[in-house]
């Protein structure tokens, strides 16, 4: 794709999202969709982020609110239950995080270098709500 | 839904604009997204009433700028629709990017331009500095002398423009109210003639086709945004030239009326020719034969097709011309005419001696009269006879004051 000249794409700034029909595309997965090299689901965009969301399973209570709020589709989550982040395509806007109701929350932002293990392990503890 | 066909004369009496909204009418335009502009609102006006009177069965959408009504044709040209709109001048000029959008997306849509001069100061009559100011942007652009012209280039302007080779958007240009007011006896086709002519609408990636879903508008960097503009001046260089050929071809068997890329009147034998384009071929032509009567050989080009420029062609035909006068309606700006620098270019690296001088007229509708093009003709046999230019090799044509000549 990268080395092709101007004689071997198709006309038109116009690019194609899958690879031949659609077909029911609604009752399907994204993992299983046949997605072109051109689509943005193909492309890793996460060298845009400066920060990265880690998500602690232990505190999730499947609420689902990352997964309405984020604005870049990368919460997934099957059968309602919280799996983890599409890292490809998450930019770090915090916005999970923002939206997490548990106490302590469930997912919080840590620099992009940072161990996920050893972040989880220091996860802060339940904090009193203050009478 | 069902919509009603006309019952046409074989010779109605129409303007430019209304044989154009004729066309639009008959080529059954799915979508015509405008703004109105003199001199080119009855056009849109026109398809706007017909779907009123249920003759058509498509979409006027009323926008609020000449740059949301290209971005509206665009969509829906996108979307799998036969697209038309009209404007003229600054109406063109705030479509400009649009334009760019439209040709560089592959998209076939007809845009009548009703040429008009750009302000200022404000002028509504005719020039081409409107079409001179888009002819860079990648779209087919036809001329059109008259009304009947009008009316025949936008049939042959969808068929050529939504061909799955070509896909590339088309001007059909006619002159600010000299052509689109004028009106004339028009032979027209039958509405079902004409609609076999154009053919129906063939989608191609259309984003109405959800089994194959497509992002149209993509952006590309320096990785390959000259790939793409590579293609598409390839397509347009050597596809379109054809294609052009092909349908004027196929317009003469059904009407009997016949195009070319370079129209030529009395070139046989020339000595000395004006090239010009619109209403003012016809006026070169009527004094081109009286000059014969006074026996100089004066022939007439006018140029059919703007945009690809007819290089080749032109090329040929003037080749044993010995003195040629380029007419540009349209200022300058700091340079010779563009008709005067692409003629040039044609016959640069040939054997050509051609003497070729450039005149500047008609600019905010000043009119060219038979008396002006007899000393135009006058003045370039006198080159010939000299073997030299005589003059400046650029001139204005009916300006007062003193005489201008540059360069």
């Amino acid at each position: 794709m990268a080395n092709t000249g101007w004689d071997e794409f198709e006309i038109g700034a116009m690019l194609r999202t899958f690879d031949g029909e659609a077909g029911d595309i609604a009752s399907t997965l994204q993992e299983d969709r046949n997605y072109t090299q051109n689509s943005s689901f193909s492309a890793s965009v996460a060298d845009w982020r400066l920060e990265k969301p880690v998500f602690n399973k232990d505190y999730c209570i499947d609420c689902q609110f990352c997964w309405v709020y984020c604005p870049d589709i990368s919460i997934i989550s099957r059968d309602k239950k919280m799996i983890g982040i599409d890292m490809d395509h998450c930019k770090g806007c915090g916005i999970c995080v923002e939206v997490c109701p548990t106490n302590p929350k469930s997912l919080l932002m840590f620099p992009e270098q940072a161990d996920e293990e050893t972040e989880i392990a220091g996860w802060p503890a339940k904090e009193d709500k203050e009478k | 839904m069902a919509f009603d066909k006309l019952e046409l004369n074989d010779i109605e009496v129409w303007d430019g604009n209304h044989a154009a909204a004729q066309a639009l009418r008959q080529a059954q335009v799915d979508v015509v997204s405008a703004y109105p502009i003199t001199p080119s609102t009855a056009i849109v006006e026109g398809y706007a009433k017909f779907k009123s009177d249920n003759l058509v069965e498509g979409e006027f959408v009323m926008v609020e700028s000449e740059h949301a009504a290209m971005s509206g044709c665009i969509g829906a040209a996108a979307a799998g629709g036969r697209v038309a709109t009209a404007t003229a001048s600054q109406g063109l000029a705030l479509m400009a990017e649009t334009l760019y959008q439209a040709s560089g997306m592959r998209l076939p849509i007809i845009l009548n331009i009703v040429n008009r001069a750009l302000a200022a100061p404000l002028n509504v009559n005719c020039d081409h500095s409107d079409m001179y100011m888009v002819r860079d942007s990648g779209w087919i652009q036809f001329d059109a002398f008259s009304p009947q012209e009008a009316y025949d280039l936008n049939l042959i302007a969808f068929r050529v423009s939504e061909d799955h080779s070509v896909r590339l958007p088309a001007v059909v240009n006619q002159d600010g109210f000299l052509t689109s007011h004028t009106a004339q006896g028009i032979h027209t086709l039958t509405d079902d003639a004409a609609f076999n002519f154009v053919g129906e609408y063939k989608p191609m990636n259309d984003m109405l086709d959800f089994e194959h879903p497509v992002t149209h508008g993509v952006q590309t960097e320096e990785d390959w945004h000259f790939e793409h503009k590579a293609r598409q001046h390839s397509d347009t260089m050597n596809i379109v030239p054809g294609k052009i050929d092909e349908v004027f071809a196929a317009f003469e068997e059904l009407s009997g009326r016949k195009y070319n890329q370079v129209e030529t009147y009395n070139m046989e034998d020339a000595e000395v020719a004006v090239v010009c384009m619109g209403s003012s071929v016809e006026t070169a032509r009527e004094v081109a034969g009286e000059m014969r009567a006074k026996g100089i050989k004066a022939g007439v080009v006018g140029l059919r097709v703007v945009r690809p420029f007819p290089f080749m062609k032109i090329a040929e035909i003037l080749k044993d011309v010995k003195a040629v006068a380029a007419l540009d309606r349209s200022a300058p700006g700091g340079a010779a005419g563009m008709l005067f620098n692409e003629i040039a270019g044609s016959l640069f690296n040939t054997d050509s001696k051609m003497l070729l001088s450039g005149y500047i007229y008609g600019l905010g509708g000043r009119d060219l009269t038979k008396k002006h093009l007899v000393d135009l003709y006058t003045e370039l046999q006198a080159n010939a006879d000299a073997g030299k230019l005589l003059t400046q090799q650029q001139q204005f044509i009916g300006v007062r004051g003193p005489k201008l000549a540059f360069l």
